[in-house]
């Protein structure tokens, strides 16, 4: 079972750099701030797959809220920024 | 148990086809709302059955309760997360003056 979450975190970093592109090749800001958004989400599930992987369940779900909970924070606060500045 | 263990490998399969839909719409649709609407659906959705799947997983094979609860939490905060946040960047872009594409091209 271990390879298996092991083949799905490696598939995971894959998806990663290809949003990588979306964040260096973004048009505007607010494309880079999806981009980084979305790599968030994937890391989050490589984060619970690394706890299960390495047996240490506990340690990994209390990184993994705390990941989920400062990407939501981050988008907000950029959101905020932007409609605050008025302009991209 | 090896139902279970079939269901699980399902779910996260399915998780994994969800969120590749998402990186492709993220990577292909031509203008940001779109794009948004793709990851903002597709990652909260495969977020939520991947995680299901793997507390299930969790919970049958372990049967640790709280731990699987906890990964039920995470993708229940995924699933309420997601979207307010996608909210509050596309009214910022829309209030920043951002033009949804209309296929003759941005008015």
């Amino acid at each position: 079972m271990e390879n298996f979450y092991l083949g799905v975190s490696i598939f995971m970093c894959l998806l990663v750099l290809l949003c990588l592109y979306r964040v260096l090749y973004g048009p505007t800001i607010i494309d880079r701030i999806v981009g980084v958004g979305a790599i968030g989400t994937k890391t989050l599930l490589v984060l619970v797959l690394m706890g299960f992987i390495y047996d240490r369940i506990e340690m990994f779900l209390d990184i993994s809220i705390v990941y989920a909970i400062l990407n939501f924070i981050g988008t907000l606060a950029a959101a905020k920024y932007f409609e605050g500045r008025g302009e991209i | 148990m090896e139902i279970v263990k079939a269901i699980s490998i399902g779910m996260i399969v399915i998780g994994c086809f969800f969120f590749t839909t998402g990186t492709i719409g993220l990577l292909r649709f031509p203008d940001f709302y779109s794009r948004m609407h793709a990851t903002g659906k597709g990652d909260t959705l495969a977020v939520l059955i991947s995680l299901t799947g793997l507390s299930i997983y969790h919970f049958a094979h372990h049967g640790a309760i709280l731990d699987s609860l906890k990964i039920l939490l995470i993708a229940v905060f995924m699933f309420l997360a997601n979207p307010t946040a996608t909210h509050a960047i596309a009214r910022a872009a829309f209030r920043c003056g951002v033009k949804p594409w209309t296929r003759e091209g941005t008015k």
